[in-house]
């Protein structure tokens, strides 16, 4: 046996203390896609919420002896209509002002719509497996090969357009995002100890879900949301625009912009607001998805 | 390889069917096709006649299965609307739709490679942030209004295209740009984050250790594995735009299967609207197909097991 | 720790370093991962960089070869190979010496290949690009090299792809590629490491054989004294950035003198001297971060024999003309003779 004399370590510290890593909140405000998002969106809800105490006009009142007038930075334009009129004369700051909350209406009860039933069905599939996942699955792809806008058209000139038929025309069909992440993100966090270890504690299947599963599958499910949101929004837009979505005289901004189309060579501005608004909206909410998931999970950057 | 590709490809048919069965009641339940052959104002008796003479009184479930055997039989029926067979409708519109499509996914690939190669090479620079926030603004565009906009700038100002018809190659060029640049961002992310990956892996170092130019690193190397999923999705997004390419025929007035979806859908001609709902999902079904059947043949570890 | 005197000077070494620094930029600030290291290579001389994860060694080699992260900063008194410049060199004249002249071959062979071309191009495309004889010449070098290596049907391997060879043959196939230019150094990193024992036998066999044969240099990094003692000329110890102790393979194992290579060579058991039931050595506690830098020896927060002067910087001590080490203790316990 050999002596190497180590046997007792003198302790001299080399450590050196390492930083803190940064909160959740300044992240969140470091993050300069999320504060614009956040700033987008904010400005919609704004102008949705309070229009009807900002909006100069009625949205529906026609004056037709102030039709197409321009808006105030054009010549011929006046801050009497800062937008200017469409071609019956309503004021386009009142209307697209109440443009927004269709937008929002749609964006917001469509996602929930289709985020329950996704949702339901990718936990259930992920969480169960075998048959259970093999029949959502096969739900899915028929779901998949069907051409949302023509099915969408099909039952709107069915049934009648309105903002209702509409919503849950959308809210039925567009659930299979949410399926597909709720159903890849269950599988992954569903072998994890601690969702085993719940199971062995003799928790109900339904306790499982709600209590382990749905919890850490949140932040997916929170960007699946905010482009499903997006998504739907402009989806109505372009159901409005082709005539078979909201009816006049409502102002979605995609129906207005349907209605200017014979006015676009000389009035454009009657396209370019509310499609402007209808792309800011959109921005703003993909921006706040995109940034909430770098900051729960920024590895997943891209 | 090939048990795999007969699993799938019943799996499409199996969906097929199942698109079809649902497309056939929906279209069922929007009113009385009885009443749309016999026009407005018919009187009920000749109503009653039609009913019987099509069949229309069976119950819903041989009224599909009679349709299906149809359909397989190569009988698409007679447009109401347009008073000719939906198969001669269908063939005179399809190779436009297909054209735009195909096009447009050339034109997604075309930007999308590029983009997502430089912004995985400079990652964490302003081109790949200016590339993502590119990315971003094009997914937030409604489709209809960036189509206008082109239409706007590049027809009535600049008067460089023509504004709508299908006559020359220059009037896809429009149609080409407002239906690619949607589907281009989610391709170009994929690209990037493909590219990302790919180049920190262990034979990238090994490439670099060899001496290779940076070309040959990221395209021969690199590229080349990361666009396997690309490609596939790509496949993917085509099945997408033939289905959704209905605004943009519209817009630019070009007479592909789109427009005739639309205009069956607004005159409720259900041969026509069944028979285009079935086209598009079946093409859908087989483009996943292709799609998966891509991956596995462009990576050697599954095509030479 | 000055990087003057470590080793002797020699006349015309293949690769000199001298001076080498590297640092990394982490979040925390940046890490000190190489020190202030010098050492040479021979033409034809097998040299190797011991130590444990973490030391620096496989920076070291990447530092040399041009392929560091971008991250990493390298700087250096001296970093010569065959007397060209290669802090200041271009980069296109850098990609013109790499697999060329300098080849380098990696730990994992399982994915230092890539999936999506067969073996055949991955040969050929070196040769193509730095010899340019045409791809017939490359291929028949190719078939001669995978011959060399050990590789039976060589013809035929050239068609197949990464995947379906195994890991023992993967790294085979790895070497035959760092040799298809006739490089005149061979930089090898834990080259046997990932492999089964059985095979990492026949690997360093190989890469002793293709040293005879082929007079290429070989500069070796290992965490792994066996490795080293059947292979090496010189040795290098490195821990925790700097190097500790250099010394030709026969007097480092005869009679070594930093702490750290007696803790070393105390861990592995001698046949025929260490009994069954005998306790192997341990080095106690953990490598220090290198967050910051250091002063003074980092081994000295493990070490048996540290007193305050090691907080100080460390004078270099020199045993014999090829064998240096740093340490304050001119003698510090030395070992029964074998």
């Amino acid at each position: 046996m050999m002596d190497t004399g180590i046997a007792t370590p003198a302790p001299a510290a080399v450590e050196i203390a390492l930083p803190k890593p940064p909160s959740v909140a300044r992240r969140m405000f470091g993050h300069p896609g999320l504060v614009i998002g956040l700033a987008l969106l904010g400005l919609c809800v704004a102008m949705a919420v309070l229009a009807p105490l900002i909006a100069p006009y009625d949205p529906y009142t026609q004056n037709l002896d102030a039709r197409l007038i321009p808006p105030v930075w054009l010549e011929k334009g006046s801050w009497a209509h800062p937008l200017g009129t469409d071609n019956l004369g309503r004021d386009y700051f009142s209307r697209t002002l109440y443009g927004a909350r269709i937008s929002l209406l749609i964006g917001l009860s469509v996602m929930l719509i289709s985020g329950i039933i996704g949702t339901t069905l990718g936990l259930v599939a992920g969480y169960f497996g075998g048959r259970v996942d093999l029949v959502v699955n096969f739900i899915i792809t028929a779901r998949l090969a069907m051409p949302v806008v023509l099915v969408a058209l099909a039952v709107v000139a069915m049934i009648g357009g309105s903002l209702l038929v509409v919503i849950l025309t959308l809210g039925l069909l567009k659930w299979d995002r949410f399926a597909v992440v709720m159903r890849s993100a269950t599988m992954q966090v569903r072998s994890l100890d601690y969702v085993a270890a719940a199971e062995a504690a003799g928790a109900s299947r339904l306790r499982v879900l709600a209590g382990e599963i749905l919890p850490n599958v949140f932040p997916h499910l929170i960007v699946v949301a905010t482009v499903e949101a997006g998504s739907a929004i402009l989806l109505e837009a372009a159901l409005s625009f082709l005539g078979l979505g909201v009816q006049p005289p409502l102002p979605s901004w995609g129906l207005m912009i349907a209605e200017a189309k014979n006015f676009m060579f000389f009035s454009f501005w009657l396209i370019a607001i509310p499609g402007t608004a209808l792309a800011a909206l959109v921005l703003g909410i993909n921006l706040v998805g995109d940034g909430l998931r770098d900051v729960f999970a920024p590895e997943g950057r891209a | 390889m090939l048990i795999y590709t007969l699993k799938r490809l019943a799996l499409a048919i199996l969906v097929a069917l199942f698109v079809s069965a649902v497309a056939f009641v929906l279209l069922r339940l929007s009113g009385d096709p009885a009443l749309a052959i016999a026009g407005e104002g018919a009187r009920e008796a000749d109503v009653e006649m039609i009913r019987k003479t099509y069949g229309l009184d069976r119950p819903l479930p041989i009224q599909y299965l009679d349709w299906l055997t149809t359909i397989l039989r190569g009988d698409l029926g007679q447009s109401l609307y347009f008073r000719t067979s939906v198969w001669s409708l269908i063939v005179d519109k399809l190779p436009v739709t297909f054209l735009i499509g195909g096009l447009s996914i050339l034109f997604a690939l075309a930007l999308a490679i590029p983009l997502g190669v430089l912004a995985a090479v400079f990652a964490g620079s302003w081109i790949d942030r200016a590339a993502l926030a590119i990315a971003v603004v094009g997914q937030a565009l409604p489709t209809f209004f960036f189509a206008l906009v082109l239409m706007m700038l590049f027809s009535i100002q600049l008067r460089w295209l023509p504004v709508s018809g299908s006559d020359t190659w220059w009037h896809y060029v429009m149609p080409t740009i407002a239906l690619g640049y949607y589907v281009t961002p989610p391709m170009m992310r994929l690209v990037r984050a493909g590219m990302i990956e790919v180049l920190g892996s262990d034979y990238i170092r090994t490439a670099r250790a060899k001496g290779l130019s940076t070309t040959s690193v990221v395209f021969k190397h690199g590229l080349r594995n990361a666009v396997v999923p690309v490609v596939a999705l790509a496949a993917v997004q085509l099945g997408y735009l033939l289905g959704g390419s209905i605004v943009i025929e519209t817009i630019f007035a070009l007479d592909g299967l789109g427009y005739l979806a639309y205009q069956s859908i607004t005159h409720k001609d259900f041969p026509v609207t069944q028979a285009v709902l079935l086209l598009l999902s079946l093409l859908y079904v087989l483009l996943t197909l292709a799609a998966d059947l891509l991956n596995a043949f462009l990576d050697p570890r599954i095509r030479v097991a | 720790m000055s990087g003057t005197a470590l080793t002797p000077r020699r006349k015309a070494s293949l690769l000199e370093v001298k001076g080498l620094t590297v640092d990394i930029r982490t979040p925390s600030g940046p890490l000190q991962a190489v020190r202030d290291i010098s050492f040479e290579v021979d033409r034809g001389e097998t040299v190797c960089l011991v130590g444990e994860s973490g030391c620096g060694k496989s920076i070291t080699s990447l530092a040399i070869m041009g392929l560091l992260p971008r991250s990493a900063t390298c700087r250096a008194e001296r970093l010569a190979f065959d007397g060209i410049d290669l802090t200041t060199i271009d980069r296109h004249r850098r990609n013109d010496l790499r697999g060329n002249r300098m080849a380098m071959i990696f730990q994992e062979p399982m994915t230092a290949l890539n999936p999506a071309w067969t073996i055949g191009e991955q040969l050929i495309e070196v040769h193509r690009r730095h010899i340019g004889k045409g791809d017939k010449v490359a291929r028949a070098r190719a078939v001669d090299l995978l011959a060399k290596v050990g590789i039976a049907s060589p013809a035929e391997r050239l068609g197949q792809y990464p995947h379906q060879l195994s890991g023992g043959l993967r790294q085979r196939v790895m070497i035959a590629m760092a040799l298809m230019c006739e490089p005149e150094l061979l930089v090898a990193d834990e080259p046997t490491t990932a492999l089964d024992v059985t095979i990492q036998a026949q690997i360093l066999r190989l890469l002793a054989d293709i040293r005879r044969d082929l007079g290429i240099a070989l500069l070796l990094i290992t965490h792994d004294l066996g490795v080293v003692a059947r292979i090496a000329d010189r040795v290098n110890v490195m821990y925790a950035g700097a190097i500790v102790e250099s010394a030709t393979a026969a007097e480092l194992f005869a009679a070594p003198r930093h702490p750290y290579t007696q803790g070393l060579l105390a861990c592995l058991p001698r046949p025929g001297v260490t009994m069954a039931g005998d306790r192997l050595g341990t080095i106690p506690g953990v490598v220090p971060s290198l967050v910051g830098g250091i002063t003074g020896c980092a081994f000295r927060s493990r070490c048996g024999h540290a007193v305050p002067a090691c907080a100080a910087p460390v004078p270099a001590r020199t045993a014999s003309p090829t064998h240096t080490f740093t340490c304050v203790h001119a003698h510090v316990g030395e070992r029964e003779p074998a």
